[in-house]
């Protein structure tokens, strides 16, 4: 799967949490709840849904990769065929 | 028979759109039934019915935007007769007697001596006839006149649905004076904008939340809470489940404050009438953002009762469909004290304006770490501050002290929550 497959998965699925916001707008450095005013209970969701398209289940102790896109896309890359 | 009328959903709803009946005349219902879908400033509401009994006559027509209080339709209550078809127009019945209110008060509470007051002379009432038939007390007659409130578009909250003073104040507040006296005509639904509907909603939480501020004095307590072990049982009970099953510590939170509050249950109520209404069921209004309307507060039944893992449940059926829309009426009328916790996006503390009648809210900022010290010791912790914002008319700092005193007992503890 290549980045940019990546990249779209989180998109869509960011744009379910925040209908309003335009994700492919994010700056890639750029802290992404924030931006999007993602709360704890949509970023857990948010996790949920990756791991049901992605099949990668994100720990708690690894959430502080899930803080930037780039962070986001490195991670997942790395643990996705 | 039983009127039922436009429900009060908080004190930050004015009016709704019925949208839809789910039952037709003829139809048994049982308390609890969904029996219609009200359009609010807080989304689509289902409606309950809180008795038993056959729909007689469906009064409101769906599209129709309503006053609180205004007659939606008529139950008959199980067990009654039907009435005759056709019956011919009949005299209004006459008002009926005041009926002495029981006492609303705390039981542990001081009761204050039987006074037996002289009977009053029958009066005539100067409200229209629509009012005569509505469940009120003495003192909640008495306002409304002075007020100029027509009791028939009041939602009451007391006994049976008596109309109390309290009651009364809310539809002032609310501007009630200035809807139609009874029967009000039924103005379109307002069009699907969602700008006007983001509107609404910040003028009702507007006018609710002035009035909050300007009637209840509020008093305010704070705490720093150490959550290192909290946080930590929280790490370990995450880190064996599956990632659909973690809890949020918002769950610990919830759960801790319904504990305290069994400890202190003077915070847990309403203030009617000039009294505290202490209630036994802590239903916990917690605080939801919704992108389309602002913040909600729905509440949690019976939160002392329920597992952590329950809390996690009704969170992950509340939310989505508090963001939807599609809450229950019980949802937004049962709260008992609110929770706002800022998470981790949040400020460092929130000292918030309480939900009128509650006498309570709870405020949790952003955990950060802190300095904190500790047996003579300076160590980096992860810290979060609570506040209470509590009710004077209800309780004092004592009272509020204790709550927050065992709050921070009861984080200490977590696997015993």
């Amino acid at each position: 799967m290549t980045d940019e497959d990546i990249k779209k998965i989180i998109f869509t699925e960011l744009t379910t949490l925040a209908p309003e916001a335009d994700p492919a707008a994010l700056v890639p450095t750029a802290n992404v709840r924030e931006t999007l005013d993602i709360d704890s209970y949509d970023f857990l969701q948010f996790l949920i849904a990756l791991d049901k398209k992605l099949g990668v289940e994100v720990p708690e102790k690894d959430y502080a990769n899930f803080t930037t896109l780039d962070g986001m896309v490195r991670y997942l890359a790395e643990r996705t065929p | 028979m039983g009127e039922f009328r436009m429900p009060s959903l908080g004190a930050d709803m004015e009016a709704a759109v019925l949208s839809e009946w789910r039952v037709k005349p003829g139809d048994a219902v049982k308390r609890g039934d969904i029996i219609a879908e009200l359009t609010a400033d807080k989304g689509n509401i289902e409606v309950e019915v809180f008795e038993d009994g056959v729909v007689e006559k469906l009064v409101a027509e769906p599209g129709s935007k309503l006053p609180v209080g205004a007659l939606l339709a008529v139950i008959r209550a199980a067990g009654q007769s039907a009435p005759p078809p056709a019956a011919p127009a009949a005299p209004p019945a006459p008002p009926p007697q005041p009926q002495p209110m029981p006492p609303s008060v705390a039981p542990s509470a001081p009761v204050p001596p039987p006074v037996a007051p002289p009977a009053p002379p029958p009066q005539p009432q100067p409200a229209p006839a629509e009012a005569h038939r509505v469940h009120a007390s003495p003192l909640a007659r008495k306002v409304a006149a002075e007020l100029g409130i027509d009791l028939a578009i009041v939602a009451g909250t007391g006994p049976g649905g008596a109309i109390e003073r309290a009651d009364v104040e809310r539809a002032a507040a609310q501007g009630a004076a200035q809807a139609p006296p009874a029967a009000p005509a039924p103005e379109p639904a307002p069009a699907p904008a969602q700008a006007a509907a983001v509107s609404g909603m910040r003028r009702a939480l507007a006018s609710a939340m002035a009035r909050s501020n300007r009637e209840i004095p509020h008093y305010y307590l704070q705490t720093r809470i150490d959550m290192c072990v909290a946080l930590r049982w929280l790490k370990a009970a995450n880190a064996a489940r599956p990632i659909q099953q973690r809890l949020l510590p918002a769950v610990l939170l919830l759960k801790a404050v319904a504990r305290a509050l069994q400890e202190t249950p003077d915070l847990n109520g309403y203030w009617h009438d000039d009294q505290l209404e202490r209630r036994d069921a802590i239903h916990i209004g917690f605080t939801i953002a919704s992108r389309q309307a602002g913040l909600i507060t729905p509440a949690i039944h019976d939160v002392p009762g329920k597992s952590l893992d329950e809390i996690m449940a009704a969170l992950h059926d509340l939310i989505p469909r508090t963001r939807a829309g599609r809450l229950r009426s019980s949802e937004l009328s049962d709260g008992t004290i609110t929770v706002t916790d800022l998470g981790d996006l949040g400020g460092d503390a929130f000292f918030g304006v309480i939900y009128p009648p509650q006498v309570a809210l709870v405020g949790f900022g952003r955990i950060t770490e802190q300095a904190w010290a500790h047996d003579g010791m300076l160590s980096v912790r992860p810290v979060l501050t609570a506040t209470l914002a509590a009710d004077h008319r209800a309780t004092d700092g004592r009272t509020g002290g204790q709550f927050l005193g065992a709050l921070n007992r009861l984080l200490q503890k977590p696997e015993a929550l």
